[in-house]
């Protein structure tokens, strides 16, 4: 509670205002106040007053004991936070919010947010926001928590009707159904002694799982390298699943979501580690309920002794799908990459060596171990090994999440799981790993697509996420898509990428692209960015001019 | 770092850079070796002793084996890494992101509000031309604040502002808000500088490489002729900095690596030093035209002319001394007394003093020291034998445990406070033991909101506790302490459970804070004057003592004792005799001895009686024994306690001499006021709260006739009979080097070198002692510490019924002393304008005050005043505080006289008062 001058003596600054102090006081109830609450507790603010006021965050600086100015910038980060300043009126109490990104705005969002405009009033907001994670079904908005897939202004306006503003949650394999079908059995083994956690590691680096999170670190050496460090150390699980293009962590939790917990418990066990903590995006609503009801399912009636397990919960910004950002996020602060060295692994999460995985790499931990390493090397095509969830949307007949081979090529995966491109579609390119990997032509159909192979073409696989493109699409407009979505998401602490993407924008805005000088700028965002953002925001653009040169023509 | 490139010690990394073999020293970046070794690499976001952060990416370089490049700052040489810093390709992306910041200035241009800002200057290193991109969004200027402005379009949002701020001195101001291109520098919630809880340290105007945040006016525009390296004018804390003089005036003012700021400076240090130029100061000598003219009533600005008239320095000075001189004719030389200032420098206090006891002929000189720590340092001397501190700050800072008790060292000290806040930050245990609370609490482990006057209660209770779980230091007890039998028993009485509700904190809380002080392995205690300025003043401090000697957290690093001297330099004017008592160097004036040996030094017979205190002059005023003042810097008609009785005392006198820059409330009552000199306006040296003797050099000239205290005091002398002949401030030092054997090595040469050094410093050379007691040893007659307890005594004067409620003087950030120097400071006194009374907003509602918006009127049984209340949580109920420094609304007017029988303090901290609402005229 700072104090300040006045001309005629007052405090100026705030002074905290009981009122306010007294709803937070209720509104965090007996929750701790620790820092690293900060994220969840305007969490908090938010849901129930549908926005946060400088009224708010006064009382709740008093209240966590934080300097004002922490909680404003912390809050002020994060789009799914509405700050208002006193005297503002707080937005309307339902957001409607329309995708943006690639395949929705192949498929026809800029029009829909456009004849949304009409609905706009008091109590309705539209937003256009980056990617919701649901491209099989673009364009997609979301009413209040609920996804409208294939949305139309009138499925829209039904669901405004109809007080359709929660997501439902469909049905899934509960704790129950999970414990039925044999699951933490393999956890149980562990912690039986049925397993070593010498040979549990080793059989991950035998089974050649990799982070699917889009890196591709080797996940066996991962826990090796944790289980070395000394405790007390962490676990934190990224389901951050922001990348345009992908929904395979909400495809798996929606039906499976204990599968990776289990993943999680028995990493926990063979690295020794301590409290393990879970950050979801928070445009997964649905998914938060399945996972807030089965930690509790789980907790209450545990297989074995338990960890800690936190429930983070993101707050719209798809930096925080980077490793190290997602734990400053966890830590309360505004999602900004560290600086590495120092490495995760040594010091992430409070300070603590920190094993950091992508939800999927723990979801496949289970199945490796019960049917063995070589279960998940015998598949795949072209030498490479094991299998890919391949997050599909665009010009094709089944969109949705494909679980195929490592190495197989986008014609193959077009023909042999997605039915084929659409009709009247002919195939013209494709991101292969999100907006960040940037398009590949049609011509480099036959590539194998896995880790490690598409670098040569100035791409990567990442996270499997798989946009088909068609002769009716240009690249070129999807480049500047692209790079308006890390303008948005950059998260503005280095140069290269808080200017670089800006400016880019703006070149790109033009008709006529200044090539050399978008090389220029390319070549700095690659070279001198803190993180994978501002160093792959470039690969649209670069990949636009390289393999679509007609469209610049 | 710098410093000579070939010395390589033992501990290295050995890399290449740029094709030379390089080496590391550990915690040295690629670029402060780069630096060091004269390798240019451009950085924006870097800076000295700042946290590195790496944003900019200015400075990033090529790492042989690495996908990207990485930012020089940041990253740490490792055995054999090669670095290129200027191959084509670093270079290239270095061109890059200062072109891309470029584009974002005012005007794609050179910074139109830093004529040195850093990124132009790599921007001509680099030879970038005009950016090729648009520019952005521009935002405009906020000049919301009087002291800096905010000029955003020129931000380059390295957040070495949010650095200053956050981590150097940790006032929590300043943010990066928002995100992406949208990132944006703000403080508290986005509000205008000059609303928002800024404390204007300016710590981020020093740090801002590009002019974004600047002193306001342009101020820092035109270039200084001359750059005046010197010390800060105000608190005890002593921080070193850089007048920029342009054209005989101050136009702005840079912290300095000095050993006690680091080169930060609080508000009054960088914005408070324009008084030196006000209008108002006093040019010419004036002499008071009817001498029958004398009330209590204190002269306006406005009226001067009508009691005084101006005089010639010749007319002035022989008035001034025929004055006094017939007073010591006629009543004797105990008729006289002179007031020195602890904002004078050695010299002038040494000299003053001196003429005082050579001139005079007794022993009544006294000063502010009188009103600050008089009491702490009469303790400190019977029972450890040196009335200073014992540690350093920056030594006190490394400690595990800090008690701050009876101080607000962010509104007093404040540049100490940062590194009390760092301190915390670094994981040391920090205990607060205060009535009023401030914003130092929040990064307090313990706050223990003590009732005011109650300090010997909790103190005691926490010896008890040591002592009944065992935890006192038996060794230290036996080998270097006496009286510990006296303690045991007298603290037997003050068990936890008994002075818990007396002293308002829980027994658990006392237990706990006696456990943490007792067993840590570094503990220290820092007190102000909320131990001292109490009628038991003395027995707080022999607590406090008596606490560090029970635990001997006393003569090593991080222990100790640090009463936090208030100015500039009252620790420097005591050590050179500016007190009745003491001869330079704390030679007592009734020791035979020290009296003969100062005899032999100023060649004349001198007066063995000590002579009388600031209090005790007023009543011998007002008793009809003392007829004549020389005041120089002094200013009792603001500070001292129950001023009505102390401005009849002054009105009383038949002649008195005022020394000045301004014509303050205590001019009211001159026959004769002398314009004296500014700070700035002179060379001296000056001691700060931590020992270290720190010279200020002159950086302009006095303004129309002032003259030199230095040579006031001389003029006078000679004109009352003394032979002297100083020519020089170094002069007068080198006779100071005779008196004060502790400061005897201290050379001028030296400390024009070195700027600062600490005594003791016996012999030339030496490095000086900032640890004292070191092995336990005391500079008493057996080398031990005594423990003198102490007995809980009731502040003089109690609430009743009809004034209800406790009354404390204390310091606002802004203000100063008695205000003369901060009031006439523009910015001091345009962010503290008015007269404030502090009060819980509880109590506020509770007596039926209004919301704070209209004036209350405080009242107790010596004065009145008017004041706006200001709601603080931060106070307790039942008490109130007012700043002394501001003459419409007198706090001192208040307060009461009553004297600690040691030290001879008034109880400025406690005293009955009532509150009504002030009526409207």
């Amino acid at each position: 509670m700072k104090h300040s001058r006045g001309e005629i003596g007052r405090i100026r600054g705030r002074v905290p205002n009981q009122k306010y102090l007294n709803e937070i006081k209720e509104l965090l109830g007996d929750l701790p106040r620790d820092r690293d609450l900060l994220v969840e507790h305007l969490h908090k603010v938010q849901d129930r007053y549908h926005c946060i006021s400088s009224y708010h965050i006064q009382a709740l600086a008093n209240e966590m004991n934080l300097p004002t100015a922490e909680i404003y910038e912390v809050a002020t980060f994060y789009h799914h936070f509405d700050v208002t300043k006193e005297k503002e009126p707080s937005p309307a109490e339902l957001t409607i919010r329309v995708c943006e990104s690639l395949t929705c705005e192949m498929f026809g969002a800029k029009k829909l947010l456009k004849d949304l405009d009409a609905l706009t009033g008091d109590d309705i907001r539209v937003q256009a926001v980056p990617c919701v994670g649901r491209c099989h079904a673009a364009p997609v908005s979301i009413v209040g928590t609920n996804p409208v897939e294939h949305a139309t202004t009138a499925l829209i306006e039904e669901a405004i009707n109809n007080n359709q503003t929660d997501i439902e949650v469909a049905s899934y394999i509960d704790y129950a159904e999970y414990c039925e079908q044999d699951g933490y059995s393999t956890l149980l083994s562990c912690i039986n002694g049925l397993h070593q956690q010498d040979d549990v590691i080793a059989a991950l680096e035998d089974s050649n799982l990799r982070g699917l999170g889009g890196a591709g670190f080797p996940v066996g050496r991962k826990w090796r390298i944790l289980r070395d460090q000394a405790k007390p150390k962490l676990i934190a699980i990224n389901i951050d699943e922001g990348e345009p293009g992908t929904f395979k962590d909400r495809h798996y939790l929606e039906q499976d979501p204990h599968r990776f917990i289990e993943g999680a418990l028995i990493a926990h066990w063979a690295i020794n580690a301590d409290d393990i903590y879970i950050y979801l995006r928070d445009e997964y609503a649905g998914c938060r309920k399945i996972l807030e009801k089965e930690i509790k399912a789980l907790q209450k009636n545990p297989p074995c002794a338990l960890p800690a397990i936190h429930l983070r919960r993101g707050a719209g910004a798809y930096i925080c799908g980077e490793e190290s950002a997602m734990i400053e996020s966890i830590e309360g602060k505004r999602g900004m990459p560290r600086l590495r060295p120092p490495y995760v692994a040594e010091v992430g999460l409070f300070g603590r060596p920190t094993l950091e995985h992508n939800m999927e790499s723990l979801h496949w931990v289970r199945d490796i171990i019960e049917k063995g390493a070589e279960w998940f090397t015998s598949h795949g095509r072209r030498e490479r090994k094991g299998l890919r969830s391949f997050s599909v949307s665009g010009r094709i007949r089944n969109p949705g999440v494909h679980l195929a081979p490592a190495g197989i090529t986008i014609n193959e995966l077009i023909d042999e799981f997605c039915g084929g491109m659409l009709e009247g579609h002919e195939f013209y390119g494709y991101f292969p790993g999100g907006a960040s990997s940037g398009m590949l032509p049609a011509s480099l159909g036959n590539e194998p697509l896995d880790f490690d192979t598409l670098q040569p073409h100035g791409s990567f696989i990442g996270s499997a996420a798989i946009i088909v493109l068609s002769t009716q699409d240009s690249a070129k407009e999807l480049a500047l898509n692209a790079m308006r979505f890390f303008e948005h998401e950059s998260c503005g602490q280095c140069t290269p990428c808080r200017v670089g993407t800006t400016k880019a924008v703006k070149l790109m805005s033009k008709k006529d692209w200044d090539l050399p000088l978008l090389e220029e700028l390319a070549n700095v965002m690659e070279e001198a960015s803190i993180c994978g953002l501002g160093q792959a925001a470039p690969n649209p653009l670069r990949n636009a001019i390289k393999y679509f040169p007609e469209e610049f023509k | 770092m710098s410093g000579n490139a070939d010395f390589v010690p033992e501990s290295t990394t050995t890399f290449t850079l740029n094709g030379e073999k390089m080496h590391a020293v550990a915690g040295e970046s690629i670029l402060e070796v780069a630096k060091r070794n004269g390798v240019e690499i451009p950085h924006l976001c870097y800076k000295e002793n700042y946290r590195a952060d790496g944003n900019c990416r200015a400075c990033v370089v090529e790492i042989d084996g690495e996908r990207t490049l990485a930012p020089s700052c940041c990253r740490y040489p490792e055995e054999n890494m090669v670095v290129q810093s200027s191959s084509e390709r670093a270079i290239r992306s270095q061109k890059m992101v200062l072109e891309l910041l470029l584009s974002d200035m005012p005007e794609q241009s050179r910074s139109p509000y830093k004529p040195d800002s850093e990124l132009d200057f790599w921007v001509d290193k680099l030879k970038i031309g005009t950016p090729r991109f648009e520019s952005r969004q521009q935002q405009g200027e906020d000049n919301s604040h009087p002291a800096m402005t905010v000029n955003l379009d020129a931000c380059i949002q390295c957040t070495r502002c949010v650095r200053a701020c956050r981590e150097e001195q940790v006032n929590d101001v300043i943010g990066y808000a928002f995100r992406g291109e949208h990132s944006k520098i703000v403080f508290d919630m986005d509000d205008p500088m000059g609303e928002s809880t800024c404390v204007a340290c300016g710590e981020c105007v020093q740090a801002c490489p590009t002019g974004a945040l600047m002193p306001a006016n342009n101020a820092a525009l035109l270039k200084p002729d001359t750059k005046v390296d010197s010390v800060c004018p105000y608190c005890g804390v002593g921080c070193l900095l850089t007048f920029n003089v342009r054209e005989n005036k101050i136009r702005y003012v840079e912290g300095r690596d000095g050993p006690a700021n680091q080169s930060r400076l609080c508000v009054k240090g960088r914005f408070g030093f324009d008084y030196v130029h006000h209008s108002d100061r006093l040019t010419t000598p004036l002499i008071r035209r009817d001498k029958t003219s004398k009330t209590p009533g204190l002269i306006e600005q406005a009226d001067i002319s009508k009691y005084f008239r101006e005089a010639s320095w010749e007319e002035a000075l022989d008035f001034a001394a025929s004055g006094l001189s017939d007073i010591k004719e006629t009543t004797g030389s105990k008729s006289l007394a002179g007031f020195g200032s602890a904002k004078g420098s050695n010299e002038e206090a040494y000299l003053f003093q001196k003429l005082v006891r050579t001139g005079f002929g007794s022993n009544n000189v006294d000063h502010c020291t009188r009103l600050c720590h008089a009491s702490s340092v009469a303790a400190l001397l019977e029972t450890i034998g040196s009335g200073a501190v014992s540690n350093q700050i920056a030594d006190g800072t490394d400690a595990d445990v800090m008690i701050v008790i009876g101080a607000r060292p962010n509104s007093n000290h404040p540049v100490a406070a940062t590194f009390m806040k760092n301190a915390t930050e670094r994981g040391s245990k920090l205990i607060v033991i205060e009535p009023y609370g401030s914003d130092l609490t929040l990064h307090a482990s313990h706050f223990l909101q003590i009732h005011p006057a109650t300090d010997v209660l909790l103190l005691n209770s926490i010896m008890h506790t040591i002592i009944n779980e065992g935890l006192e230091n038996k060794e230290f007890i036996k080998s270097h302490t006496d009286g510990y039998d006296l303690l045991k028993e007298s603290v037997q009485e003050y068990s936890p459970e008994k002075v818990a509700t007396i002293c308002g904190i829980q027994v658990d809380i006392i237990k706990e804070v006696a456990r943490l002080y007792a067993t840590s392995d570094k503990a220290i205690i820092f007190w102000g004057m909320g131990i001292s300025q109490h009628t038991h003043g003395t027995d707080n401090a022999r607590c406090l003592i008596s606490l560090a000697l029970l635990t001997g957290q006393i003569g090593r690093p991080g222990t100790g004792l640090h009463p936090l001297r208030g100015q500039n330099n009252v620790q420097g004017a005591s050590d050179v005799g500016l007190i009745p008592m003491m001869y330079p160097d704390y030679q007592p004036v009734n020791d035979h001895s020290a009296q003969k040996r100062f005899e032999a030094l100023w060649k004349t017979s001198l007066d063995s009686k000590p002579g009388l205190t600031v209090v005790e002059i007023m009543h011998a005023i007002h008793s009809g024994d003392l007829h004549g003042m020389y005041i120089m810097g002094e200013n009792p008609a603001m500070s001292d306690p129950n001023l009505n009785h102390a401005r009849k005392a002054l009105s009383k006198l038949k002649h008195l001499v005022v020394q000045d820059i301004f014509f303050t409330e205590t001019c009211s009552y001159a026959d004769v006021i002398l314009p004296a000199s500014a700070f700035a306006e002179k060379n001296g040296t000056f001691t700060n709260t931590d020992r270290r003797v720190q010279l200020a050099r002159q950086a302009t000239e006095p303004p129309g006739d002032a003259r030199q205290d230095l040579w006031i005091i001389c003029e006078i002398a000679k004109r009352i009979g003394l032979d002297w002949d100083y020519e020089s401030a170094e002069e007068v030092f080198e006779e100071i080097r005779l008196a004060t054997p502790s400061m005897a090595g201290i050379t001028w040469s030296r400390l024009n070198k070195e700027d600062s050094l600490t005594y003791p410093l016996r012999n030339e050379g030496d490095l000086g002692q900032p640890i004292i007691f070191e092995n336990g040893i005391f500079p008493t007659d057996d080398g031990k510490g005594r423990f003198v307890p102490a007995d809980y005594i009731k502040p003089d004067e109690l609430p009743s019924t009809e004034y209800p409620i406790v009354f404390i003087t204390g310091r606002q950030l802004e203000h100063w002393h008695t205000g003369t120097m901060t009031r006439h400071s523009t910015v001091l006194d345009a962010l503290e304008p008015n007269p404030s009374v502090f009060i819980n907003p509880i109590d506020l509602q509770k007596l039926n005050l209004g919301s704070g918006n209209n004036s209350i009127k405080i009242e107790s049984r010596r004065g009145t005043v008017t004041a706006i209340p200001r709601p603080d949580a931060h106070i307790q109920e039942g008490v109130v505080m007012m700043s002394f420094a501001f003459r419409e609304a007198a706090a001192n007017l208040i307060t009461n006289e009553a004297l600690d029988p040691f030290g001879k303090i008034p109880e400025f901290k406690y005293c009955a008062v009532k509150l009504s609402p002030a009526k409207h005229s």
